[in-house]
């Protein structure tokens, strides 16, 4: 398994690199640079601009920038400085790292906490009410994209009168020492964001739990199992949902680059301290590293999903060998 | 060829499409998918008549007009539709200008009224569905802060929301089914070119390249070549998925007699991958686009609510909401959020219907 890991992940290092000059390319067609604002206010001369450029390095060929960035991240772990914020790029996202990943994490172990059992039970009690109206939920979720999601829910607080919204903590807490009524607080604005992200995920992940819980409900095995006089539980959890979690578990990897893609547009909306906005900012500012980075990163989770989805997938199903 | 009637006492056999047709029909979600979509995509060929204003029309006396209920009762007594007027007031203690409702005069509704000139389909014309008499304005579903009268942006915007994804799936699927049949039907150099490629295109989230890539579409570009532009983008990165599908189809398509047999008769290989290996999928390819056009619509309103996407003057559903996208509007002009209503309404029609024709289309489990 060690060596199928490795050869995938040495796999990977074309496809990265790859990617890495056409995301370049792609942020470099945009014309102009990030020094071209400068020229717009009256305070700076073209002289002062120029001089701003050649200390970014923005006069050398796009070749020579790209090259450059590469052996910083290559030699040094070095992935550029940011323009924008004035800060090397590490730093910037390390800082909102930590948010990114609980409020992306949070919102995954939301959607497959409720998601999962959902399909096990609308897969049981296929015409029943309740399975009707989860199904129903679950259409509702994937005609609700998540800014908009994010919208209603802001508007349905307000003019109920909270003032939990937007931002990830009330203002009084923001620097104060972590005590109950800060987590209390924290979590008073979380749910918003997790369920405006997570509603789509959930209606995705119900509606594959459902339909693979009925592809394993007509096979052989269920039958002799029912056949051999096992009770309705062990036939359901042991026979049943054991091989219908497979693919799920597969689905489970995938969902890793929503760490970064997932929280863009409702951190938007909710003013979320997230990753998300600043790809967003960076592509419209030109603050290349930044863009590049950010785009860089979400291939590479990507990437390390799908490998990561295999090897859950083998890990939880032994029919799958390695090839 | 002449029709051969069937031997008396043997049953008509149903064609394949007919007995598909049963299927649909049988589900209701799906037939009720089938009618919104009728019903979403009539209204908005028809938009500039049954809009009362022109999308562009700026009513300044009516910023931020909240929306004006229809009544039919005036004074106890019942009346045809009506609604009632608004005075300019001022706020008497802060002197901010405010619209009050004048209950004592009411403006009716009529039908066929003669409005601001537009075009449809190419006809110009003056007749609105419905409207108020000159001097008088009424907005159904309320105005924006340049007292554009939100109902008439709605119906026009899905112009472009509707359209978007249509195109969007038409281009990215044909771009696919070519790419994917080269790739399938050749194997060898051309696979691993075109396999590559796709693995790139692949190899990024979705949002994220969207966005990358529609920053391009340069701002100053007139709003018609912005709008070509998005369809652009969407289409650039939806082929890659298509062509992975397709190319795994027409590997197994390869193998089969009729295929062999046309390539024996010396068809060229394009007309071999057209007409005889893509109509074998046909009923894939339909469903999978139907049940790709939601990410499409989504797609597009997402990035016009970022701004990266559609620009003034045309407007779309995403685009609308992106009024509403501060505090302030939310808490106190919720009817801005109304053309999310419309998104949703669209996607869940697609959903419902694509549905029904996967399981149409399905002829294993029954």
């Amino acid at each position: 398994m060690l060596t199928y890991t490795l050869r995938r992940l040495l796999g990977m290092i074309p496809t990265i690199l790859i990617i890495s000059v056409v995301c370049f390319a792609v942020i470099k067609l945009q014309p102009g640079n990030f020094t071209d604002q400068y020229l717009e206010d009256p305070r700076f001369t073209r002289a002062t601009a120029d001089a701003i450029r050649r200390q970014l390095g923005l006069d050398q060929p796009a070749a020579v920038q790209y090259l450059r960035w590469l052996w910083g991240v290559v030699s040094r772990f070095d992935f550029g400085y940011s323009f924008f914020q004035n800060r090397p790029v590490t730093s910037v996202i390390g800082e909102l790292l930590g948010w990114t990943v609980l409020i992306s994490g949070l919102t995954l172990l939301v959607s497959w906490l409720v998601a999962v059992p959902l399909g096990i039970y609308t897969a049981f009690n296929r015409n029943g009410l309740g399975a009707q109206i989860a199904n129903f939920f679950g259409y509702i979720g994937l005609a609700v994209p998540d800014f908009l999601a994010s919208l209603l829910l802001v508007a349905f607080v307000l003019s109920l009168g909270g003032t939990n919204v937007g931002g990830i903590l009330s203002s009084k807490y923001i620097d104060a020492p972590w005590s109950w009524p800060k987590v209390l607080d924290l979590l008073n604005h979380l749910w918003i964001p997790v369920i405006a992200i997570g509603l789509e995920g959930v209606a995705g992940l119900m509606r594959q739990m459902r339909a693979s819980m009925l592809d394993v409900l007509t096979q052989d095995y269920v039958r002799t199992a029912k056949a051999k006089g096992l009770t309705q539980q062990k036939v359901i959890w042991r026979h049943a949902v054991r091989n219908a979690i497979n693919p799920m578990i597969s689905l489970a990897g995938l969902s890793l680059p929503a760490l970064i893609s997932g929280t863009i547009v409702a951190s938007i909306v909710l003013n979320l301290p997230t990753i998300g906005p600043m790809l967003y900012t960076s592509l419209l500012n030109k603050d290349q590293y930044m863009a590049l980075t950010l785009l860089m990163m979400s291939a590479v989770l990507l990437l390390l999903g799908n490998l990561l989805s295999d090897l859950l997938l083998a890990w939880s199903d032994p029919r799958v060998r390695y090839s | 060829m002449t029709a051969v009637s069937a031997p008396a006492g043997v049953a008509r056999v149903p064609s394949p499409l007919a007995l598909a047709w049963r299927r649909y029909r049988k589900s209701r979600l799906g037939v009720v998918g089938g009618w919104m979509l009728l019903i979403l995509y009539l209204v908005t060929l028809f938009s500039p008549f049954l809009a009362p204003y022109s999308v562009t029309t700026q009513h300044e006396a009516f910023s931020y007009q909240a929306p004006q209920a229809v009544h039919m009762v005036h004074k106890g007594k019942l009346s045809r539709p009506f609604v009632y007027g608004v005075k300019q007031g001022r706020d008497p203690v802060t002197f901010a200008r405010t619209n009050v409702i004048d209950r004592e005069n009411p403006v009716y509704i009529s039908l066929f009224v003669r409005g601001e000139p537009y075009r449809m389909l190419g006809i110009p014309a003056t007749v609105h569905l419905f409207g108020v008499p000159e001097g008088q304005f009424f907005f159904p579903l309320g105005t924006d802060l340049l007292g554009r009268d939100l109902l008439s942006r709605m119906l026009v915007g899905g112009q472009v929301s509707l359209t978007v994804g249509v195109l969007g799936v038409v281009i990215s699927f044909g771009i696919g089914i070519v790419m994917g049949g080269l790739s399938g039907y050749y194997g060898g150099r051309t696979d691993d070119i075109i396999q590559r490629v796709v693995e790139v295109l692949l190899s990024f989230p979705r949002l994220p390249i969207l966005l990358a890539i529609s920053v391009l579409v340069p701002a100053r570009w007139p709003s018609t070549w912005v709008y070509a532009g998005i369809v652009a983008v969407l289409a650039m990165i939806g082929w890659a998925s298509v062509a992975r599908v397709v190319r795994g189809q027409v590997l197994a398509a390869r193998q089969l007699e009729y295929v062999a047999a046309a390539q024996a008769l010396g068809v060229r290989d394009l007309r071999v991958i057209l007409r005889h290996v893509i109509p074998n999928l046909s009923s894939f390819l339909i469903v999978s686009a139907t049940l790709a056009l939601p990410g499409y619509i989504i797609g597009e309103s997402t990035l016009s609510f970022l701004g990266v996407g559609i620009k003034e003057p045309m407007t779309s559903w995403g685009l609308l909401l992106k009024e509403a996208n501060n505090f302030e509007t939310l808490a106190g002009r919720p009817w801005l959020l109304a053309p999310g209503l419309l998104i949703f309404l669209s996607v869940l029609a697609f959903n419902f219907f694509g549905d029904a024709l996967r399981d149409a289309a399905d002829t294993q489990s029954r």
